[in-house]
């Protein structure tokens, strides 16, 4: 059993690729630089993540997938499931070996998997569009805590700088403790070490806008009243607006 | 901004709350420079209230006075309610405000029909014109258009509205008489023409010059009421496919007939508004939209109502054998797509699949085929399995319905041991 250690980023997956091409010898299992070793490891191979490695990979593989495939990729990285970077290393490999692209092939399980995780990404990466709240805080700053099963926000950006280009607005991850901040012209990765809001995601009253607490109450004042009575189906409820981002909604306090 | 506000728009949504589109899809537009918001093509829904409905848009009518006393509307004029009106500034402060915070993708705006349909849809359009024009909003609006306004102003409001909607509420002429004496269906469908022409005529003006302005890019929409009249189902799925012939209609809404008026004889005391119909008439709009079927495949004379028990598409296979079973492998994307249990994003998924090799059920059920229903209608070059044909319609509808806890089950029927 072959076994390849790497710094479980995008770019050294992309270079394990390379490295297992060069090599001939392809992984069985891929490991985090902290991971022990499986029994029965009869080689170890160290991978150093490397640019010009990687982007060749990346170079190769535009010619021989479509785009919106390779797109796909790096999207399923952010699931940040156990498994993905095998799957997507199979991927990397069938697309390589395969004469004709194999994008389209959904009944190959590897493809039809990574289309499953691409779609669930998407879907995760619409919640977020969805459900973030904006709290004005007294300096005009939007704030808003979220926290998506998948590492997406990156992915939200340019959504979210599109609709609110003309307002300062912060959205944080609390689950991976970080967040970015566009400043009317980028978008920055910032981090908090000292938090001013409380555990559901709302700002103190003293960093908050004077109106802020009014706004709430009429939107959950909405909420509440748009529901027709005669229709209550709570399980559809919870089915599309599941239950765990209600510790952030305003409307759910 | 005052508590004040705060029992308005608690009024004023109670009021709008039964008007059942929500859809803030159909435009696509980016931020333009000096404006706020943006438009995203496929909607989103930002909450979905407890009755599983979504929350897309700010639903608020301007006011809920109404001069018209339409037995089905919870606004007429002779219900002892609550009554209401938001100042231009207030409306137009709430969009901005619940927009800038992510609750919202933009305003549905409706109103009651005060002094004249002329008077109300000029107030509408100003309200409009002033969120785009002086407020700089580039976010989605659907507005309302009046039954009975003028052409002048369904055509200003569609410059700056990316929907409007003019809802039919009933879909026969007389029923809609009986029920509300002041409408008739020149007053719906006069409207709805004005909003064609313009889009069609927008359209063709683009083509010609990038700059000429959009005209309501999202199309229309309208909406019936399911159950509160004898209409079948024929008759409301012919009348919406002839309205979908029309390429601005988007969508035909249905709404289960709710009893808000208890006190009218002219309507069914119905004490629950029947979801099932409601949900088997959106299948079959389903099916007219995007599955290729024509009305006269869902419904005929022989069949005037959707079967409550199965689904539009099941039924209508099981009373066409002769088409099944379909072979995955050779069959074309049309009739793939008419096997139950295979939806479009399936049958585009076997359809790209196979040209790499044969597909087999396993590869069938990963690929979200719902394989339970779609089992006995098709085949896939593995050993012959029971089709439609070795067990009888009558015996596929009946595995089918068995367990689903509907009450119409109660009979008791004899099971035989599978062979």
């Amino acid at each position: 059993m072959i076994a390849y250690k790497y710094d479980k980023s995008f770019e050294g997956l992309l270079s394990a690729v390379f490295e297992a091409y060069a090599s001939k010898k392809f992984p069985d299992v891929l490991l985090g630089e902290n991971d022990l070793p499986p029994l029965f490891c009869d080689e170890m191979v160290e991978i150093v993540t490397d640019e010009e490695r990687s982007t060749r990979v990346w170079k190769g593989l535009e010619r021989r997938i479509s785009k919106s495939a390779l797109y796909t990729l790096p999207d399923c990285w952010l699931s940040e499931l156990p498994d993905v970077d095998m799957l997507i290393f199979r991927y990397i490999r069938k697309a390589i070996d395969a004469s004709q692209s194999i994008e389209m092939n959904f009944g190959d399980p590897d493809v039809m998997q990574l289309a499953k995780i691409w779609r669930s990404v998407i879907k995760e990466r619409e919640r977020v569009m969805q459900f973030v709240r904006f709290q004005k805080t007294a300096d005009g700053l939007f704030f808003s805590c979220i926290e998506p099963a998948f590492n997406v926000l990156p992915i939200t950006l340019s959504h979210f700088i599109d609709r609110f280009h003309d307002q300062k607005w912060i959205i944080y991850d609390a689950k991976r403790d970080y967040g970015f901040y566009y400043d009317l012209t980028t978008a920055t990765e910032v981090h908090f070490d000292d938090k001013q809001w409380d555990d559901r995601g709302f700002l103190s009253e003293s960093v908050a806008d004077m109106d802020e607490k009014l706004f709430q109450q009429l939107w959950k004042g909405y909420f509440d009243s748009m529901a027709i009575k005669e229709r209550l189906n709570p399980r559809l409820h919870k089915r599309n607006l599941p239950v765990r981002f209600w510790k952030y909604l305003p409307e759910k306090r | 901004m005052n508590d004040n506000v705060l029992e308005k728009l608690k009024t004023l949504a109670e009021s709008a709350k039964y008007d059942v589109s929500c859809a803030s899809s159909g435009t696509t537009r980016g931020h333009k420079a000096g404006m706020v918001g943006s438009a995203s093509g496929w909607g989103i829904c930002h909450s979905f209230a407890e009755d599983g409905r979504c929350i897309a848009l700010l639903k608020i009518m301007l006011t809920n006075y109404c001069m018209y006393d339409c037995a089905y509307c919870i606004n007429r004029r002779s219900n002892d309610i609550k009554r209401a009106t938001l100042s231009v500034s207030e409306l137009v402060e709430l969009t901005m405000e619940f927009y800038r915070r992510n609750y919202i993708e933009g305003l549905f705006l409706s109103s009651g029909v005060v002094r004249s349909p002329d008077y109300t849809m000029e107030r509408l359009v100003r309200i409009v014109k002033d969120l785009r024009t002086v407020h700089r909003y580039n976010g989605y609006i659907h507005l309302k258009s009046i039954p009975g306004a003028s052409r002048e102003l369904v055509d200003e409001a569609g410059l700056y509205a990316d929907r409007m909607s003019v809802n039919i509420e009933i879909p026969n002429e007389q029923s809609l008489q009986a029920l509300a004496p002041e409408k008739d269906f020149k007053s719906v469908f006069t409207p709805m023409q004005y909003i064609k022409q313009g889009s069609l005529q927008s359209i063709e003006e683009r083509k010609h010059y990038r700059h000429a302005p959009r005209y309501v890019p999202a199309g229309q929409s309208t909406q019936m009421i399911v159950g509160a009249t004898p209409e079948r189902d024929k008759d409301i799925l012919t009348l919406s496919s002839a309205l979908y012939q029309d390429p601005s209609m988007k969508r035909v809404y249905y709404s289960g007939y709710i009893h808000v008026n208890t006190n009218d004889t002219r309507l069914p005391a119905v004490s629950k508004p029947p979801l099932v119909r409601e949900n088997r008439l959106y299948q079959a709009d389903w099916l007219l939209r995007f599955y290729q079927f024509s009305v006269d495949e869902i419904v005929d004379d022989a069949f005037p109502d959707l079967d409550l028990e199965v689904d539009p598409k099941l039924s209508w296979a099981l009373r066409h054998p002769e088409k099944f079973p379909v072979d995955v492998n050779t069959a074309d994307y049309e009739l793939i797509l008419r096997v139950p249990g295979i939806g479009v994003k399936s049958a585009n998924l076997i359809v790209t699949s196979r040209r790499f090799g044969h597909i087999s059920s396993w590869q069938l059920k990963k690929m979200g085929v719902v394989m339970k229903k779609a089992q006995y209608f098709l085949t896939c070059r593995e050993l012959p399995i029971r089709t439609i044909h070795e067990l009888t319609p009558e015996r596929v509808k009946r595995i089918l319905t068995k367990g689903s806890n509907n009450s119409m089950n109660t009979q008791y029927t004899i099971q035989f041991p599978d062979d």
